[in-house]
């Protein structure tokens, strides 16, 4: 059997974890190719809807990225996504999914080893889990 | 259709070294969304642009994405070579895949085929992506300076020259901060009033400012450019008018408190002026130690005042001012002696602070210049001055060096050996920082001709013993104890940011750093600006610093808020939220989310309606929304799921 490699979604906010992610890049610090990075002006632009629509479309772990507590760039946005994470969470387990496939960090854009670290920590998981089991979102999402 | 161009940038070998961007290139050419795409050494090298604008032209593409380092280096680049031929600048994207990519992992293998992906992500964004264009506004052609010290003086006096208003907000009776307080200033010893006074005349005869002292800021509204200020002033129970500076006031005046401007090394009456150069010149009652609020007990002042300028009855105002930039220059506070209960202040009075040394020293001081011990006016024959007092001390007080202390210390111990040419200075050091023009000359100077005795090492203990305090220390040059006699302490206390700094910061909604310090946009590159736009940044508000270095912030602070001023309009990102009207419930959860009060809704229709020039696009408001009303423009929640799915399906 092919060895798994999982499919991640990075959510980044481009104030700090986007930034810390480029200082990654800057200093050459290596981690896994599985995470691809979508840039949001802020985490809290991240939408419940769109971390599961992500887990319907296949993706086997979200990363969600922001400002740590009290230095967001909007003020309170990290703050937000902190709470909605928690809520998610609990849908997940709701629903069947391992709520240990949606993690949410706070990375500034100072912290380029963090990143990296975060990432292959995040990563080594995912693989530890397998692959996203198959679901029948259907039911849950025909209402959108 | 859109027909969309891909640039691939090798970078020299920076991407092409683990990108094989020929496979990319090759592999996307079947793309369906891509019309056209090649792959370039340096496409931010004019001929790299000049590719770009060619091919825009060629192949009538109405969309790029240029695959290369990030976009906070280029993006910039290429929106206005895009713009140059033809397009809108928001039809240009930049895929990522240098920092996020070939400098990140190390097979060729994966790092290709992540840069297709993120190439793809970039594509699908961009067939969605509308045409926009910066949203102006009109600026309100004058600023708002906080804090009346030197930072916050010379801002103003550079705004009012260049023909602009300045509103001026200082929280004590005078302009004049910290540093009207100083009796000479390292290196060249000039004195400090002397310098600073001329100043502080220039602002108050200057037409352009407008000063208001013994107030604060109480709420600041709106946005970059147009900003509403409410000012609240403590009432004016002396009519600075009508004061014609007799003193007849203060010495009827019954009631003492520790003079704030000697540090607590004098005494005061309720009615007062801060020092003899206060500007504006006139008395003024403190409020809160002052009888003749109740008029059966006192009214002696007014009785006295031949002037008839002290009006018992006046009340609290608030003034409401409008501006277009705003500067902090809130100043620094000393770090609380208490809190370095080891070294006794408080205990013993011959143990002061290098403020009170500060007083001490000055010729219009407690002492008038001589240097006295506070407890029995002795002059002191050996004086150790300890630096480093709550500085560079992470586990138990700041982490950070307060900059100025061995400057002052060293001046501190200079100009006592000038006024008592047989004393004997002790210096207590952990290093001596003292770059800046003539700093370290001026130590070397110190120590070799004024017979400094200079320890190296940090003191654990101050008591006192007969009439001397003993100094328990170490030298970390012998690694010995010392054990030290003086007949006065000087501690060379760290700095913080002012008391009630963190408050204005959250009124104002700007960023604070760990040490509490107002943060700058970047470290380098934006040091004087705020990351909260339309706020600049002046003196120790921002960190510690000396008077050099305040001076040169405040008129960098103040030519960014001239740019700023001398602007017709101000342009924002048109990157904001949007309301489906057709899909608004009204249901406002969206209103309470918005950090910038940028959402109001419409009772009359139902239906929130956004400020365009108060959205900063956060987009926090577009997840809170049950209906799916809210969007963001340019990143709609369509384009969210069309990137998602390229995620997934590779």
């Amino acid at each position: 059997m092919e060895k798994f490699e999982p499919k991640i979604l990075c959510l980044l906010c481009k104030w700090c974890t986007y930034s810390g992610a480029d200082l990654a890049g800057t200093s050459r610090m290596k981690y896994p190719p599985n995470g691809i990075v979508v840039k949001t002006l802020c985490s809290s632009r991240v939408d419940a809807q769109h971390v599961m629509e992500a887990f319907q479309q296949g993706i086997d772990g979200v990363f969600i990225g922001g400002c740590h507590p009290g230095d967001c760039h909007y003020q309170t946005g990290n703050y937000k996504t902190r709470r909605r994470v928690i809520l998610l969470k609990k849908t997940m387990e709701q629903m069947g999914i391992n709520p240990e496939r949606l993690t949410l960090e706070w990375i500034s854009a100072s912290e380029g080893k963090r990143f990296a670290r975060k990432i292959k920590e995040f990563t080594s998981k995912i693989k530890d889990l397998g692959p996203l089991p198959e679901y029948d979102f259907t039911e849950s999402t025909e209402n959108k | 259709m859109k027909r969309i161009g891909v640039f691939v940038c090798h970078c020299g070998v920076n991407i092409k070294e683990t990108v094989d961007v020929e496979k990319v290139t090759v592999e996307l050419k079947k793309h369906p969304d891509i019309t056209h795409i090649e792959n370039y050494m340096f496409m931010c090298s004019d001929p790299g642009q000049n590719l770009l604008k060619n091919a825009i032209k060629e192949k009538k593409l109405d969309g790029v994405v240029v695959a290369a380092c990030s976009p906070t280096l280029h993006e910039s680049t290429f929106r206005n070579a895009v713009e140059e031929a033809g397009l809108n600048q928001y039809q240009c994207e930049i895929a990522n895949i240098r920092e996020q990519c070939s400098w990140v992992h190390k097979e060729m293998k994966d790092a290709t085929h992540k840069a297709k992906v993120i190439i793809q992500t970039a594509v699908a964004k961009l067939k969605l992506n509308e045409s926009l264009s910066a949203i102006s506004a009109p600026v309100t052609r004058r600023a708002l300076v906080v804090g009346g010290g030197i930072a916050g003086i010379q801002a103003a006096i550079d705004i009012a020259d260049a023909g602009y208003e300045v509103v001026m907000v200082e929280k004590k009776p005078s302009l004049g901060g910290h540093m009207i307080q100083l009796s000479e200033t390292f290196p060249t010893l000039d004195c400090s009033q002397c310098i600073l006074t001329p100043k502080m005349v220039q602002v108050s005869k200057d037409e352009n400012v407008k000063l208001h002292v013994n107030s604060e800021v109480e709420a600041v509204e709106g946005y970059i450019g147009n900003f509403k200020v409410k000012i609240k002033q403590k009432a004016q129970l002396v009519n600075p008018d009508l004061c014609n500076l007799c003193d007849d006031c203060s010495d009827i005046c019954p009631v003492l408190v520790p003079d704030e401007h000697e540090e607590g090394l004098a005494w005061r009456k309720s009615i007062f002026i801060p020092f003899p150069q206060a500007i504006p010149a006139t008395f003024t009652i403190d409020e809160d130690s002052c009888l003749g609020l109740d008029p059966i007990a006192c009214g002696k002042c007014k009785d006295v005042c031949e002037a008839e300028a002290i009006n018992y009855d006046a009340k609290t105002q608030i003034i409401e001012e409008e501006v277009g930039a705003i500067i902090i220059a809130t100043g620094y506070d000393l770090y609380p002696e208490e809190n370095l209960a080891e070294y006794g202040y408080g205990k013993y009075p011959d143990v002061i602070t290098s403020l009170q040394f500060e007083r001490i020293l000055s010729a219009t001081g407690p002492t008038n210049g001589e240097v006295r011990r506070p407890s029995d006016g002795k002059v002191p024959k050996e004086v150790a001055f300890i630096h480093c007092c709550g500085s560079r001390d992470p586990d138990r007080h700041l982490s950070y060096c307060s900059k100025i202390c061995c400057m002052y210390s060293s001046k501190h111990a200079k100009l006592y050996k000038h006024k008592v040419p047989d004393g004997q200075p002790y210096n207590f050091y952990i290093d001596i920082r003292s770059g800046g023009k003539q700093y370290d000359e001026f130590v070397q100077q110190a120590m070799e001709e004024e017979e400094l005795l200079m320890i190296r090492g940090k003191v654990a203990r101050i008591y006192k013993e007969n009439d001397k305090m003993i100094i328990h220390g170490v030298d970390t040059l012998s690694g010995k104890g010392v054990q030290l006699e003086a007949d006065m302490v000087v501690l060379a206390m760290g700095i913080i940011p002012s008391a009630g700094t963190d408050e204005f910061a959250q009124k104002l909604k700007l960023n604070t750093g760990e040490d509490g310090f107002m943060v700058e946009a970047h470290p380098k590159l934006r040091p004087v600006e705020s990351i909260q736009a339309g706020y600049f940044l002046a003196g120790t508000a921002q960190g510690p610093k000396d008077i050099p270095e305040t001076v040169s912030q405040a008129s960098g602070a103040a030519s960014k808020a001239l740019a700023l001023l001398s602007s017709d309009e101000i342009f924002h990102s048109p990157i904001i939220a949007t309301v489906d009207t057709d899909l608004c419930s009204g249901c406002g959860i969206c209103v309470a989310t918005c950090p910038y009060d940028a959402r109001e809704l419409n009772e009359a229709e139902g239906v929130v309606e956004v400020n365009d020039i108060l959205c900063e696009g956060c987009g926090a408001c577009i997840s809170a929304c049950p209906s799916n009303a809210c969007q963001q423009k340019n990143f709609t929640n369509r384009q969210l799921s069309e990137m998602i799915k390229i995620v997934a399906a590779n």
